[in-house]
């Protein structure tokens, strides 16, 4: 188990770094880069201290290993800074977005909550409806339950999020008046009034991530119960004269969660790059909103960051969900 | 005495597998809405002949004909500047169809040469799924977002603002969506490869373009209609949240995503303009997929026939 896992994290290494290398050489190769914006009216000497100024004279390689050093010695440097107070990262440059003028971790240090409330209680939501809804119309193939989840599920997963949450605003907002279609940051909860308002607000964008989380759950979840029901070992558990209650809720449910677990895990990157559209629609002020706000304002440094982090969670979960398929099924170990 | 028992006809697999997607009702409900779906947006500017992007040139009639409610004269009513919804929901359509088929054909195109490559030849094998393995690691709605923000004026200036926009969309899109179906006709081509009838057509000397034009490629063509039929959906979508997020197409071309994410602006006083287009896009991505789950159950030839 341990060979295979170190296997696993070596091998995200080579992937983490070219994926790095292609998200620094897009923005950097881009024709809408920040050196082509200086104004024509600023002499040429000055452009060129600018430009030195940014290290843009630099060759493209000690450029990329600069942006790698600041992302993966500093930032982490100045946050072990944060938390003992150390001075590991003193005097050194950070990352320091466009649009601000500090560093970006710092704004995406703000930003992360709200994305983590929103986004974590959604897919938990999500994972608690699905489960049950896909076991029992895997059980029950062709009954009603089933046919109408099924249909649901199929509904929840067409429908893209950034209609279904207008179609929630324009229900729940604007005519019935019950929640707010506006999510506040700054609400702080300390008592149990503004314990109501944040759960009142994040209705809409947890029911709308949720949907669409449960239904792409459900179907799996279904599709892998039917696999292992039609199984061997669950006739001979059965004929063994074991009761329903432990063949379905022991032997299928074990065996079936192995691809579920993985599928979940693998989902959470996706669920973040959906809490782009969401966060856009219910103006959350997460990091997906910090991301849209970087494009529109042309922040270089942040886009990147931002972009590097989504991949950096991708490759992360895929590796978790590896290991725990590894730890599930010991089959895969052996290969 | 005559021999009265019919022999009963040869059955051709196009046959069989219609008559399979037949039994499979949400299938059949999915290809009547889309088709009418295609109807509307084909045939319907034909019938319905108001310019999408007409807006009246005398300025007081132009404010008196805007954010009108339905009418006759407007069956979906107008639009802030006074231009008639139902034109544009056609208009829309055409872009937003278009956009999808031709983004699925690019990534099919990829994803089938990338596969059948790296499952034909081994030496290409293993460099060809790191690749796939990489792309498949890569935030895509993130990278799709910045690859329209940096590329998107210098194309326009070069292109014109619509063929500019398609054509990076497209290609976007295209790029960042063939690595399912690469995977998918590599597997079967690695089957396929073992197979008696390809052995044979290699033993008499048959040179490797030919035995994938002639041998594999018509063998997967399958499993690579299934994925086509779910890409048009997935590329529907992203360019709907592309358009959504105002990072697609100009605002006077109009796509459903786009004519969207203008609605929602007047959402609260004008609910039906953010619907129509939600719902457009909403029922072509619900048949589309269903018609896919439908293709892959008469394609499956474990279902078929039973």
């Amino acid at each position: 188990m341990l060979t295979y896992t170190l296997r696993r994290l070596l091998l995200a290494i080579p992937t983490l770094l070219l994926i790095s290398l292609v998200i620094f050489l897009l923005v950097d190769f881009a024709p809408g880069s920040p050196m082509s914006e200086i104004p024509l009216t600023v002499p040429p000497e000055v452009r060129q201290k600018m430009i030195e100024a940014m290290g843009a004279d630099q060759p493209v390689f000690i450029r990329y290993l600069l942006w790698l050093r600041q992302f993966f010695w500093v930032e982490p440097a100045g946050l072990i800074d944060g938390w003992f107070g150390t001075s590991l990262a003193e005097g050194q440059q950070r990352i320091i977005s466009w649009q601000t003028r500090s560093p970006v971790f710092v704004t995406i240090g703000q930003r992360i909550p709200q994305t983590l409330t929103v986004i974590g209680s959604a897919y938990a939501i999500g994972v608690l409806i699905a489960l049950p809804i896909g076991i029992y119309s895997a059980y029950r193939q062709y009954s009603w339950f089933d046919q109408l989840g099924t249909f649901v599920a199929m509904v929840g997963y067409s429908v893209p999020t950034f209609f279904t949450g207008v179609l929630l605003i324009v229900i729940f907002s604007v005519n019935l008046g019950w929640f707010p279609s506006i999510y506040d940051t700054t609400l702080k909860v300390v008592d149990w009034d503004s314990f109501i308002k944040q759960v009142m607000q994040m209705a809409l964008p947890v029911t709308v991530l949720a949907l669409f989380n449960a239904a792409e759950i459900s179907r799996y979840t279904r599709a892998s119960f039917l696999d292992n029901l039609s199984q061997d070992y669950v006739r001979t558990a059965r004929a063994k004269g074991m009761s329903e209650k432990t063949v379905v809720l022991k032997h299928v449910l074990r065996n079936s969660m192995i691809p579920v677990v993985t599928v979940i895990a693998l989902g959470i990157p996706s669920i973040f790059a959906g809490a782009i559209i969401t966060e856009q629609v219910f103006k959350v002020n997460g990091i997906g909103a910090a991301l849209i706000g970087a494009i529109h304002a042309n922040d270089l440094p942040m886009v990147q960051t931002l972009t590097f982090i989504f991949a950096v969670l991708i490759v992360l979960f895929n590796l978790i969900a590896d290991i725990l398929y590894g730890v599930l099924d010991p089959r895969i170990r052996y290969d | 005495m005559t021999d009265t028992t019919v022999i009963e006809k040869p059955r051709s697999f196009s046959r069989d597998v219609w008559d399979q997607f037949r039994t499979h009702k949400g299938a059949m409900a999915g290809l009547i809405v889309l088709a009418t779906l295609i109807l509307f947006v084909v045939v319907g500017p034909f019938i319905w002949r108001i310019d999408p992007t007409f807006v009246e040139p005398d300025a007081a009639k132009m404010i008196m004909s805007r954010n009108k409610p339905p009418t006759w004269a407007h069956p979906l009513g107008t639009d802030q500047l006074g231009r008639d919804m139902l034109a544009r929901m056609m208009a829309g359509g055409k872009v937003s169809l278009a956009v999808g088929t031709v983004a699925m054909l690019i990534s099919i195109f990829i994803g089938t040469f990338i596969g059948v490559m790296a499952g034909y030849f081994k030496r290409l094998d293993g460099t060809l799924m790191r690749m796939t393995d990489l792309f498949l690691a890569l935030p895509l709605l993130p990278l799709l977002l910045v690859l329209m923000m940096l590329f998107g004026d210098r194309i326009r200036a070069l292109l014109g603002p619509e063929a500019g926009t398609f054509l990076l969309i497209v290609f976007a899109i295209g790029v960042t969506s063939w690595m399912h179906s690469a995977r998918i006709v590599r597997g079967q081509v690695l089957a396929l490869k073992e197979r008696e009838f390809v052995m044979a057509a290699k033993s008499i000397g048959t040179p490797s373009r030919r035995v994938i034009l002639r041998h594999i490629l018509p063998n997967v063509v399958s499993p690579i209609m299934v994925a086509a039929t779910l890409g048009i959906a997935g590329a529907i979508i992203t360019e709907s949240v592309l358009s959504f997020l105002g990072l697609g197409f100009p605002p006077d071309f109009p796509t459903w995503g786009r004519l969207l994410y203008d609605g929602v602006e007047y959402m609260q006083l004008y609910p039906q303009r953010v619907m129509w287009p939600g719902l457009a896009i909403s029922l072509t991505v619900l048949s589309v997929n269903y018609i896919g789950d439908g293709l892959r159950d008469a394609l499956d030839p474990r279902i078929r026939g039973r």
